[in-house]
């Protein structure tokens, strides 16, 4: 067993789950279960490997710049409104479960 | 109109010689879905107004005599996993069962202004994140083969409805098999194109390093159509990359002969299933005798793709899935007294099961303590599986396998047992890592008439390729 309900816990909390006990009781089970076929990723020796993160620096990219000018062509002029206006203020607001005409709304978050 | 087995050619042929009009053909298509869907379950939303209105204007186009987009008045059907501006998308969860998008994802769009008519928006599994779509919150989708089994996933609802004559073609999503394995599993063509081909603007992030739009269709001429509709660069898609998108029709017919053909033995190992085996070996055959060459090629970290993919999946996904907190749009627990109370209620109430389970696996990974031995391990592993298809690509032109290692399963035969699930994806799972495009055709069925799939992956924005072979693949087995 590498994960106790303990874990399980401080990890939901982490990902602002709330879980009830019998999903908690699963949860240890299953994160276990899956845990345990990761494991075989320690057969491979990879001290050497530089680490993926994505695919899309391979292609299309100006290969003889470094870091983040690489992608000069994802890139646009930093202005106002550069490739579409944003939202209507009431359009924005439109899909919210609890708003006003302005804001939207959340239960209170500081205590006075 | 017939619509069994219809395509895209003849139906805008047909509609710009007004031998039919798009009005027709997209009633008729709703009248099917009204009499079939009961028992599939593919469509969660219709949007029939928007669609006449659609059809109406390119049936002006044809009257007045203008000539008529690549997709002019076909009806087509979109997973819900891609936002739709003022159509309902719901992801396939409760969380977002009354959002009403206020954008339109860039695929979508290219598709409309091809002139395609959508009809309605397709069920998948939460989030996308399932193999046999039995993870949506509203209902599973039965595989038109045979309604007693899954039609796969996570885009089930896009290969049933295609299955079924219930949409022309449709656009699916894959992360990590999610178009190829439901198009195997209900006997259509499903194509992931390279990463970074298609735009996922408007796509609802599930695992952003991973995450593809293509088509699932009825052969793979209409793949190639809705291919050349959607592919290109983006402005408001950083992903999408500045390659060119070649003529994909132009290439369709070109010879395959000569052309090299990988074939790993790490993907014909233990637990494929003997039919399965047999179709594909027939498949290889029957390229062979087209004259291609078959090369045996070899794959080694092949079997830690599933475990790479699960650690690298679920930790992007639990940090995408942090947006849905009840704020902005989405389910919203009542009555909360805190803040914090609201969030973790709010996504407790409208999360299912298997997205609780990964956004959990992804944390963990990603937490203190444990993120070297699990994130960063998992994307040297992916370096590694990155470079067996670079090395097999200097040897060959593109790679044969079966899509996945069964036939489809029974409902609920997988349901209690996640593992069991996520191997479902052994074969798919490693294109989607290595970001190559990949392709499902049908090459058989088993005894019980299940459909058989085959897998060819090709080189990075090699699309032309794999659709070339998939072709010619296609069209000997007419021969037959």
């Amino acid at each position: 067993m590498k994960i106790t309900e303990k874990d399980v816990t401080y990890v939901a909390d982490l990902a602002n789950l709330e879980l009830t006990e019998e999903e908690r009781t699963h949860m240890v089970r299953d994160l276990n279960s899956i845990l345990g076929y990761i494991d075989r990723l320690n057969q491979l020796n990879t001290d050497k490997v530089e680490p993926m993160a994505q695919v899309s620096d391979r292609y299309g990219v100006d290969e003889s710049k470094t870091g983040s000018e690489r992608f000069a062509y994802a890139s646009r002029e930093d202005v106002l409104f550069g490739l579409r206006k944003s939202l209507p203020h009431e359009e924005a607001l439109e899909n919210a479960p609890d708003a006003d005409e302005t804001f939207f709304k959340v239960p209170k978050v500081i205590e006075r | 109109m017939d619509l069994n087995h219809l395509t895209i050619d003849p139906a805008r042929t047909a509609i710009q010689e007004r031998s039919t009009s798009s009005v027709a053909l997209v009633e008729s298509f709703y009248t099917r879905i009204q009499k079939e869907d009961s028992q599939i379950g593919a469509y969660l939303t219709l949007c029939k107004e928007r669609a006449v209105e659609q059809a109406e204007h390119i049936d002006r186009m044809a009257a007045e005599g203008r000539s008529l987009p690549p997709l002019g008045g076909i009806p087509v059907a979109i997973k819900d996993v891609m936002c739709t501006r003022g159509v309902r998308t719901t992801a396939g969860s409760k969380i977002l069962e009354t959002f009403i998008p206020p954008f339109t994802c860039t695929a979508v769009r290219r598709m409309e202004e091809a002139g395609a008519v959508i009809l309605g928006k397709l069920n998948c599994d939460e989030f996308a994140m399932g193999s046999s779509t039995e993870n949506s919150a509203f209902h599973p989708v039965r595989n038109p083969r045979d309604t007693s089994r899954v039609p796969g996933g996570s885009s089930g609802g896009s290969a049933a409805a295609v299955a079924a004559d219930m949409a022309v073609v449709t656009l699916g999503s894959d992360t990590g098999g999610s178009i190829r394995q439901p198009a195997s599993f209900c006997g259509v063509v499903g194509l992931m194109p390279t990463y970074g081909r298609v735009s996922r603007y408007g796509l609802i992030a599930f695992a952003s390093s991973l995450d593809h739009i293509g088509p699932l269709a009825k052969s793979v001429k209409d793949a190639a159509i809705v291919l050349r509709t959607i592919a290109g660069r983006d402005p408001m898609d950083s992903t999408s990359a500045d390659v060119p998108v070649p003529d994909y029709l132009a290439e369709l017919d070109k010879p395959v002969r000569g052309l090299k053909i990988g074939v790993a033995k790490e993907y014909f190992g233990d637990g494929l299933d003997g039919e399965v085996r047999k179709a594909v070996e027939d498949a290889i055959q029957t390229l062979a005798e087209l004259d291609c060459e078959v090369i045996p090629i070899s794959l080694p970290h092949s079997e830690y793709a599933i475990p790479t993919y699960y650690i690298v999946a679920t930790a992007e996904a639990s940090s995408n899935l942090a947006r849905f907190d009840g704020v902005r749009y989405g389910y919203h627990a009542k009555n909360a007294r805190t803040l914090s109370e609201m969030y973790r209620r709010s996504r407790a109430e409208g999360f299912g099961a298997e997205v609780k389970r990964r956004i959990m696996l992804g944390t963990y990974a990603l937490s203190a303590g444990y993120y070297d031995a699990y994130y960063l391990k998992a994307q040297k592993v992916r370096t590694l599986i990155t470079r067996d298809f670079d090395e097999a690509f200097k040897k060959v032109d593109a790679i044969v396998t079966p899509t996945s290692p069964t036939p489809a399963f029974k409902l609920g035969e997988k349901v209690n047992d996640p593992l069991a699930m996520y191997l479902a994806d052994i074969y798919t799972v490693t294109a989607d890592l290595a970001g190559i495009p990949g392709i499902s055709i049908p090459c058989g069925e088993t005894r019980e008439k299940l459909p058989i799939g085959l897998q060819i992956l090709g080189k990075h924005f090699d699309e032309a390729t794999i659709l070339r072979l998939a072709h010619a693949y296609e069209k000997a087995g007419e021969w037959s």
